[in-house]
């Protein structure tokens, strides 16, 4: 990351500061209602509880989400090719987007949930319906973004280049793939965010191993505490995809962060 | 000082054909309540190295002369001639600048100059080192390296000016280029034009509805009318060079303003 000035470090810590007390006072007051009113382990665990079960099991837990990371990076991946390569074909092709476009928009009305099985049945209990549900999640904010980012280049800009003799290829490279990318990794933030949902759904549907099967198994014995420990290591695996993505992009895109006094 | 008169002071210098011409150019847009007529019967000339101005009224089809000269609309009737030949394909013959300063953000100044000589196959090095040969010629020592946004308006002009000259090609297009600058910013980017064209001599076909900049800077001026646009007066200016900003307040100045000004409103008075 950039090292910001002053007034930026400040402000950043202004922005991370808020969430972060509200987040300490209600975990503590978590913590201080289930002890005060003797909650049973298997209703609710205590915080404390959860940090016990994540470090008595960690070995367990690691294996789980090493299966699980695997899950999102290979769909994730998988998602970002077939998202932009989908995208870029619409964007260029009047018949492609008449044909495809409302398919696109159509399969985010499928509830993927109900589709899980049916790929279960299809592909078994390893990792390719995982993967493909994984794909079904995270392609739609990734193409759909990309469209419009390939959209949004400035029609002066093309003809700019078209004046100066650009050809097709040479005006994409330079004007529009550039103008898209900063939709492109609004898309593939929130792809990153949402992909580990979707191989958790993969797993509840069928597994044998990886966080979402540690859930279910966890929770069948009312070991709750090993439940809440999962979710945690969760949200922060998509948390983690969330910041490494927005860390690419400051990387890739430092024209974005430029202001005035930049 | 005023003449009536096609022929251009400048047309002796090298050879007689003219950098561009075009002769009874009609542009007619297929809107959607029916044809619109943006150009009809457009005449006019550019000799090399001259600097020839368009004033008229918005949405006269000043942008639309540009446009078919630059090649990205074919005119629906008579023909464009780039030394003296009649081209369909003319992309790539011009380097074209508009008002807004259309500077690719996610590329640094330096960058952005050579986009130009990118476009026509020359190695980033070679279009590198020749912009910084006119980095300081154009004010822009020591931002080279920064991201537009960081520049002021005048700035990111001049930038866009710098990849304009630098696309060396022969003709100049000059779309109101200091249209979305504040009144002091622009007179000081309109002296310093002054300076460049003394220096450089390029062709140069300028499109602005601001009369004072047009007489200021050109050696002919062109009033268009309003839609469909035809040319209905041409000027020589005689004003001597080097021109300073100074020379608007003096008379010949100003009673070439006036006739100017007069034909743009239609009064039929003409220059005399």
């Amino acid at each position: 990351m950039i090292a910001g000035l002053p007034s930026t470090r400040l402000r950043r810590s202004g922005q991370w500061g808020i969430p972060g007390v509200l987040l300490v006072v209600a975990v503590a007051l978590w913590e201080l209602i289930v002890r005060l009113t003797d909650t049973p382990a298997w209703f609710l665990p205590a915080p404390s509880a959860i940090l016990g079960a994540l470090v008595h099991n960690w070995q367990l837990i690691g294996g789980h989400t090493l299966v699980t990371l695997e899950e999102v990076l290979v769909g994730f991946v998988l998602s970002f090719a077939f998202g932009v390569g989908v995208a870029i074909a619409i964007a260029y092709s009047p018949i492609v987007e008449r044909a495809i476009y409302p398919i696109v928009i159509a399969s985010q009305a499928i509830p993927i949930i109900a589709l899980a099985p049916i790929l279960l049945i299809w592909f078994g209990y390893g990792l390719t319906p995982k993967i493909i549900v994984v794909v079904l999640i995270c392609f739609f904010p990734i193409a759909v973004n990309t469209v419009d980012g390939l959209r949004a280049a400035d029609p002066e800009l093309v003809d700019l280049l078209r004046s100066m003799g650009a050809g097709r290829w040479k005006s994409f490279r330079t004007v529009r793939l550039p103008a898209a990318l900063p939709y492109l990794f609004s898309g593939t933030r929130i792809a990153a965010a949402v992909s580990v949902i979707g191989a958790l759904i993969g797993e509840w549907v069928g597994s044998s191993a990886g966080l979402g099967y540690f859930m279910i198994r966890s929770a069948s014995q009312f070991n709750t505490a090993r439940v809440f420990a999962a979710v945690l290591v969760s949200a922060v695996l998509g948390v983690v995809l969330f910041v490494a993505v927005a860390l690419l992009e400051r990387w890739l895109l430092p024209w974005q962060h430029t202001g005035r006094d930049g | 000082m005023v003449q009536q008169s096609e022929a251009p002071r400048v047309i002796a210098r090298s050879d007689a054909t003219p950098r561009l011409e075009l002769a009874g150019v009609g542009k007619v847009f297929s809107g959607p309540s029916g044809p619109v007529e943006a150009l009809r019967g457009v005449d006019l000339s550019v000799a090399d190295g001259e600097f020839v101005a368009i004033v008229g009224p918005s949405g006269c089809g000043k942008s639309t002369i540009l446009n078919v000269v630059a090649g990205l609309e074919q005119p629906t009737r008579g023909e464009v001639r780039l030394d003296g030949a009649a081209l369909q394909d003319r992309l790539g013959r011009t380097a074209y600048m508009h008002q807004r300063d259309l500077l690719l953000p996610w590329r640094t100044v330096l960058d952005n100059a050579i986009l130009g000589l990118e476009v026509a196959g020359v190695p980033r090095s070679e279009a590198r080192a020749r912009a910084l040969a006119l980095v300081e010629r154009f004010g822009l020592t020591g931002f080279i390296d920064s991201y537009p946004a960081a520049l002021s308006g005048g700035m990111r002009q001049r930038a866009a000016f710098l990849r304009t000259v630098l696309a060396d090609r022969p003709i100049l297009l000059l779309d109101e280029p200091f249209g979305a600058l504040d009144a002091l910013t622009r007179a000081s980017m309109q002296e310093w034009l002054l300076g460049l064209w003394d220096e450089l001599r390029r062709t140069i076909l300028f499109i602005t509805h601001d009369v004072e900049e047009a007489v200021l800077l050109a050696d002919r001026v062109l009033v268009m009318s309003p839609r469909p646009g035809t040319i209905v007066e041409r000027a020589v200016v005689g004003l001597p060079r080097p021109r300073r900003y100074e020379m608007v307040t003096e008379p010949a100045f100003v009673a070439l303003k006036a006739a100017l000004i007069a034909a743009l409103r239609g009064d039929g008075g003409g220059v005399r």
